[in-house]
């Protein structure tokens, strides 16, 4: 597990700065190993918000300067770097984040996930399983889960330590009480190794499955905070609930317009004055991807004749169903 | 088909190159240079080495100028160049007993030792437009003279063109200090505290609760107006503090520095500031008699709101070492300090720009579910007494 990691963190530090001025990937040495020790003690500590030095970056609080200091720390000249934002390659702040990296790191960066050994995302997890040799790095705006249940720092690190998690469910309850279910439906709350809460950042709930026994090493970072977390690959992240009540993700009647993926996650786009709308993959990627393979909106099923790329695609979904269907058996 | 969020890297470098043109302004119209910022706009330039955490009045102004002189991304600018620069060592702590005073007033004694030196100062001018800037000339001298009216006698204006007319300096000691001799004010210090080379928060990860050096290093980096805004509230009543000015005191000071290999201490230049110390009750507690204590302020340049606000928003804070109740925002902490950064406040707001397509996607599905239940709800029981009715008949 953790020799992902330290292969990683060995790679020695180049000085070959892809910036002129700047140290590789912007960040000098020293902030990194501060950096990467606080990572070790959050992967051997799962879901542990590690407190860290969080320096201050070139981009504002709140555009992902967590994450992208934990990606100046991971990456090395040979890596692969995918950025992604609301599930897309091309949104702006994405490809400005990627544009940093190039730039200052000077690696080689893709759109595509199944290229990637280091992908950074905001707000989303990538549709396609992810493997054990990539790492998935969340931005992440606010990492305590129960920040909106007691705003003080010095309470809920008791809360954490005594593993006093009642409020949270209270707050579900009440929801159940209002509404009839559990109303979160981004940033829902997870126990990771049963033993700490964690904030997931805010993905929609429909992503919180992928984060159980995913294979590969998923880190948080939290710049403003200055916290950073970790998931280890292949460890049990469970998001609450009741046991009459269980957790459900979102589903649309539609699919997508272009495509015709009916198990992904869909962006809603307005297309007139009149209000009418379409339905679109997040995952613009997976969307590509699912394109080549003759995948249409017209004809859902695929073509005939399909490439083996294409069944392995359809067969790490059909894995990640049922890694969603055991956890809701759980 | 679908475009919206295509092009993303193109519209970037369109946007960039379109702020280019407008930061420039009318091409007609002479360029402002870097050095014009930083002497005609000073005041402009101090608060963004205070809240930039750099004393560089050259950056501060070129970072001003590519800012198109919004103050906060100013700062953010040159906060980003700061966190690169490497730490080469702590100075000496500066002694600002020793400052060359360019301006001193205390609100708390008519005269004291060293004086009262008005020095350059907004306060006493009326607040009246002055045309003759307009027309790019200079304001008439008797404007000058008129905008110095009203100034209290013990204010010696003249004092600092006495003081440099004569060789010697009059020695300036704090003023509260001389509350010291009769034991009326709290020491500055505990009984054999000695200097300690404060956390530097930009490295470290704060933990609450921090102590005092740690909580003033943030204030000082914090976001004048938010600060001022604080110290006001403090003072209408959500907080127990209206204090009295003891002191402010502004001018230059020299930076010491011992290198290691040396082992005695050089003077390595020298940094304007503001210094401001604040004189508040304190009513006792059982193992103390009631004694004034201190809320103490400094900035770097001419910056006397921003360390008016630091001296009443410390004090505040000292609440619970006081063992005073904590009642009010201003007196706690984890809200003051969390929220004082500009920068941080500043990026956290403006990230509402950024898309939240997925969240508001998620919202979406769940206000249509929740609209679908409740309106099928609201039809259900009618149906029912619809069908009971039908029955009955």
């Amino acid at each position: 597990m953790s020799s992902q990691l330290s292969s990683q963190l060995n790679k020695p530090a180049t000085q070959t700065a892809g910036a002129e001025g700047y140290n590789f990937a912007y960040l000098d040495e020293q902030s990194k190993r501060m950096i990467r020790r606080a990572m070790l003690k959050a992967v051997a500590i799962p879901g542990y918000q590690v407190p860290f030095g969080g320096r201050e970056m070139p981009l504002p609080h709140g555009w992902g300067t967590g994450g992208m200091q934990l990606t100046a720390t991971v990456i090395g000249e040979a890596d692969t770097l995918k950025v992604i934002d609301q599930g897309a390659d091309d949104t702006t702040n994405a490809v400005s984040i990627r544009r940093f990296f190039a730039k200052t790191a000077g690696v080689a960066t893709t759109e595509h996930t199944a290229d990637a050994s280091l992908i950074q995302t905001r707000h989303r997890i990538p549709e396609r399983q992810l493997r054990n040799d990539q790492i998935l790095i969340y931005q992440v705006p606010i990492p305590e889960p129960l920040r909106f249940i007691e705003p003080r720092e010095t309470e809920t690190r008791k809360m954490h330590a005594l593993r006093e998690y009642g409020a949270m469910q209270v707050k579900l309850y009440e929801d159940v009480a209002r509404f009839g279910h559990i109303a979160t439906s981004y940033d829902y709350p997870v126990m990771v190794n049963d033993r700490y809460m964690m904030d997931p950042s805010p993905i929609p709930k429909f992503d919180n499955p992928k984060m159980n026994q995913m294979p590969a090493l998923q880190l948080f970072g939290a710049g403003f905070e200055k916290r950073i977390y970790a998931v280890p690959p292949y460890t049990r992240v469970v998001s609450l609930d009741f046991d009459d009540y269980p957790f459900e993700v979102q589903s649309w009647e539609e699919s997508c317009s272009i495509c015709g993926s009916d198990h992904s996650f869909l962006d809603e786009v307005i297309m007139d004055d009149a209000g009418n709308k379409m339905f679109v993959c997040s995952d613009t990627d997976y969307c590509r991807e699912r394109v080549e393979q003759g995948f249409t909106a017209e004809n859902p099923e695929g073509q005939q004749g399909l490439t083996p790329e294409h069944n392995q695609v359809q067969q790490e979904n059909k894995k990640q169903d049922d890694t969603k269907a055991e956890e809701m058996a759980l | 088909m679908y475009v919206a969020v295509k092009g993303g890297e193109k519209a970037i470098d369109n946007a960039h190159a379109l702020m280019r043109e407008q930061r420039r302004g009318d091409t007609a119209i002479a360029e402002l240079s870097v050095e014009q910022i930083k002497q005609q706009l000073p005041l402009a330039v101090d608060r963004v080495m205070n809240e930039g955490s750099v004393y560089d009045p050259e950056l501060a102004a070129l970072a001003l100028k590519q800012a198109s002189g919004d103050s906060v991304e100013a700062i953010f600018l040159l906060r980003a160049y700061r966190t690169t620069l490497p730490r080469f060592g702590y100075s000496e702590p500066v002694d600002t007993e020793q400052m060359q005073i360019e301006r001193r007033i205390s609100g708390t004694f008519k005269d004291l030792p060293g004086g009262q030196v008005l020095g350059s100062t907004y306060d006493y001018t009326h607040r009246l437009l002055d045309f003759a800037l307009l027309a790019e000339g200079d304001s008439a001298p008797s404007e000058q003279a008129s905008n110095n009216m009203g100034v209290p006698q013990s204010h010696r204006s003249e004092a600092r063109t006495e003081a440099e007319n004569s060789d010697k300096l009059e020695a300036c000691p704090r003023v509260l200090e001389l509350l010291n001799q009769e034991g009326l004010i709290e020491q500055s210090r505990g009984d054999g505290e000695e200097d300690i080379t404060p956390r530097d928060l930009t490295r470290q990860p704060v933990n609450y609760p921090v102590e005092r050096a740690v909580r003033l290093q943030n204030l000082i980096r914090g976001d004048e107006g938010f600060l001022l805004s604080l110290s006001y509230s403090s003072m209408r009543g959500y907080g127990d503090s209206h204090p009295f000015a003891g002191e402010m005191r502004s001018g230059r000071v020299s930076v010491e520095l011992v290198p290691e290999e040396l082992g005695f201490p050089i003077e390595i230049g020298e940094v304007m500031l503001t210094e401001c110390e604040m004189v508040n009750q304190f009513h006792g507690s059982k193992d103390q008699p009631p004694q004034f204590t201190r809320g103490y302020g400094i900035a770097m340049g001419r910056a006397e709101r921003k360390a008016m606000s630091v001296a009443l928003v410390e004090r505040a804070l000292r609440a619970e070492e006081l063992g005073e109740a904590v009642n009010y925002p201003t007196q706690d902490q984890e809200f003051v300090l969390s929220h004082t950064d500009c920068v941080s406040a500043n990026g956290f707001v403006s990230h509402l720009k950024l898309p939240h397509y997925v969240d508001f996607q998620s919202e979406l599905e769940m206000i249509r579910r929740l609209r679908k239940a409740a309106s099928e709800a609201s039809a259900q029981p009618s149906k029912d007494k619809a069908d009971t009715a039908g029955e009955e008949i």
